[in-house]
């Protein structure tokens, strides 16, 4: 199927600027509307429209960039936030639980003043995590081009934006001259047909699709999300979906925008207004994929057959039905690799996956962590006790839904049923020395990651929607919503 | 400006997984400042390490044979996970050079090919058979070579120059600095919403 692409002349991968698809795909426009000019490697000279920081990998990347005597470009359209490092706990400072982490902060913090990058610091009303809090902001906007070192930059592709995580190298070169040097990757549509049942969320959604093509499914690919269960999502379960992008090994994902979009957008700090908000809003009519665009690669799912998904193993393509069992080997991967991952879950194949014990609930990360995922998980919990001996904590995903939820008295119905409700950031999504789970402990988490020791060393996470999550809290045992 | 690559023969370490991800290769605790230096001892330190830190004896790496091996094998999409190039950094300053996977993560390859290591793709079966045996790559030539047996492999032209020639993207992308201004000009009358 490679090199399906109807092109001008040839279909062909090397992005040449002349060779514009008769019947563009929305990659395709995006692309073009980037394209500089070609390397002699190939590469395409793509033009950056946003860069975002954070204090994990952007102090390195600005510390580098001003050691070789290089500026930022253009300081006014790069961003940071603080959320890797800081901590979430109540009455927080540039002090941290994770060793070395203060020099993170304050590095990052001195990088950004010298360079002139707006930063979203602690006790700042829009900190947050990037990719909440750069939508949020209207700093990512239909038909833009954004990068940042984070592989979950995918998320903002929900607005109709090529977004794609990059390492803190390539960020020194989109820092240094507004563009990177990037080979067109191959292209895939993912269709969701139908409905989806009620109950079943777009964390669902990108489970079973990984379950179903495997973590390296999506290789390299730059996938649009389609389909009319795709259309029918609000624009923050857009974001969940892009965001499992890159758990599937894609280049990116990115969804059509259309007036979900555009009204989502409208008013927001950094969107355009007024004259250029009307002439923003005609051009970006145009960003969606004719009707008889090509891709590399075509995968089509039926949204009404999807159940509510949870992870069993180590790898987000480890996943099953809730009201599954884990599977015996399936004969595709390593044998080893199942046995290992059952070892470290402390499974048995034949297991039913519903009415596991668990010792901790986690409600949080750039996956799950917007209003409406807080709003429908405190639907499930109000009026109930998170059960005896489980933790359970909720990480609003910016200060703004922390703030927005508190207002709808959200915090409160979290903390009466007795989970802990915590400052933004990333928190114990991913684990870098300070808080952690503990080794043994089996954590059902809204998160996006369920590897080895994500969590903390042997911590046994199992992903799933925030839904489920909130559900098994109450249960204290792995439970559909 | 990495170090610049052309040849090289190792031993290959066999580390044949499927996805393993940047947290294997350097846990986030081992990154314990913003420096991109220091990193080797954390180079998958959960594996390579037992409790109290001693070496775990059995880990690919800690085998006498394969302590100073520069090419390591691995199963798909490795590098997959957090985007951290703290990854290639570790993993280039134990002395690993070469990568050799039947898929690699994107950002992973990305991140790899600007730090000086090649991210090598064959196939599962011929990696398998490469497991411990004296191996030379010739990326001018593309060739992985063990004795007499010769696989060739592919790398986008790009990637390639950057890694024989150790370039600088930068310096690269400044040569073309008025190509871009001039765009830049042109599309902020296009779309000037675009620009704060
Ligand atoms: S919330 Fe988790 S996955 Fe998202 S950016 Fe933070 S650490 Fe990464």
């Amino acid at each position: 199927m490679a090199g399906r692409r109807r092109a001008g002349a040839i279909g062909s991968h090397n992005g040449r600027l002349d060779l514009r698809p008769l019947m563009p795909s929305l990659f395709d426009k995006l692309w073009d509307r980037h394209a500089i000019a070609q390397t002699p490697g190939g590469a395409t000279i793509i033009a950056i429209d946003r860069i975002f920081l954070h204090e994990r990998t952007g102090a390195a990347a600005l510390a580098s960039l001003a050691a070789a005597g290089r500026k930022v470009a253009d300081p006014a359209r790069a961003f940071a936030a603080m959320d890797h490092i800081v901590d979430t706990l109540p009455g927080r400072s540039d002090v941290t639980t994770m060793p070395g982490g203060t020099a993170f902060i304050t590095e990052t913090r001195a990088a950004c003043a010298a360079a002139g990058i707006t930063l979203f610091d602690i006790g700042d009303p829009d900190q947050g995590i990037v990719h909440v809090v750069s939508p949020e902001l209207g700093i990512v906007l239909p038909g833009l081009t954004l990068v940042a070192p984070d592989s979950h930059t995918c998320t903002q592709g929900a607005v109709g934006a090529l977004a794609w995580g990059i390492g803190s190298t390539e960020a020194e070169h989109a820092l240094a001259t507004g563009t990177l040097r990037i080979n067109r990757p191959r292209t895939m549509r993912v269709t969701f047909t139908g409905t989806l049942a009620p109950g079943v969320t777009p964390k669902d959604m990108a489970l079973a699709l990984i379950a179903a093509h495997g973590a390296a499914g999506g290789q390299g690919h730059a996938i649009e999300f389609a389909g009319s269960a795709v259309t029918a999502l609000a624009m923050e379960g857009r974001m969940t979906l892009c965001n499992m992008a890159t758990e599937f090994a894609a280049f990116s994902g990115f969804i059509a925008p259309d007036t979900v979009t555009f009204n989502w957008i409208e008013g927001r700090r950094y969107a355009p207004t007024g004259a250029l908000w009307d002439a923003a809003l005609a051009d970006w009519q145009d960003l969606r994929s004719d009707p008889d665009a090509l891709f590399d690669r075509e995968i089509t799912i039926d949204a009404a057959a999807i159940a509510p998904m949870i992870s069993w193993g180590t790898s987000p393509m480890q996943s099953v039905a809730i009201t599954g069992r884990v599977p015996a080997f399936a004969g595709t991967g390593s044998r080893a690799a199942h046995d290992k991952a059952l070892a470290y879950m402390g499974l048995a194949e034949g297991q039913p996956l519903a009415g596991l014990p668990i010792d901790a609930a986690f409600i949080g990360s750039c996956t799950n962590s917007r209003l409406s995922d807080l709003e429908r998980a405190a639907a499930i919990i109000a009026g109930r006790r998170v059960a005896p001996g489980v933790r359970a904590i909720v990480v609003p995903g910016s200060s703004a839904v922390k703030r927005a939820a508190e207002a709808k008295g959200l915090d409160r119905l979290f903390t009466d049923a007795g989970f802990e409700w915590r400052e933004s950031g990333c928190s114990m999504c991913f684990f870098a020395g300070g808080e952690s789970f503990g080794a043994g402990e089996r954590v059902i988490s809204s998160t996006n990651r369920n590897f080895e020791s994500r969590q903390g060393p042997g911590t046994r996470t199992h992903i799933a929607s925030p839904e489920t999550v909130a559900a098994s809290a109450i249960a204290g045992r792995i439970a559909a919503p | 400006m990495s170090r610049p690559f052309t040849t090289l023969t190792s031993i290959a370490a066999p580390l044949i997984e499927d996805n393993i991800d940047t947290d294997i290769i350097i846990p986030s605790r081992e990154m314990k400042s913003t420096s991109k230096t220091g990193l080797a001892t954390g180079l998958f330190a959960g594996r390579r390490y037992t409790q109290g830190r001693a070496e775990n004896p059995d880990f690919v790496l800690n085998q006498p044979r394969y302590r100073s091996a520069a090419i390591l094998l691995a199963g798909d999409n490795f590098g997959c996970g957090s985007s951290r190039e703290h990854a290639v950094w570790a993993l280039a300053e134990h002395g690993i050079r070469a990568v050799i996977a039947p898929s690699f993560s994107p950002i992973f390859a990305g991140n790899a090919t600007r730090g000086g290591v090649l991210p090598l793709v064959l196939p599962r079966a011929t990696i398998a058979a490469l497991a411990g045996e004296a191996i030379t790559i010739d990326l001018p030539a593309q060739t992985v070579s063990v004795g007499a047996d010769v696989h060739c492999f592919t790398i986008d032209a790009e990637a390639r120059a950057m890694l024989i020639g150790g370039l600088d993207a930068i310096d690269l992308t400044l040569q073309s600095a008025d190509r871009i201004a001039a765009w830049q000009a042109r599309n902020r009358i296009a779309r000037p919403w675009v620009y704060l």
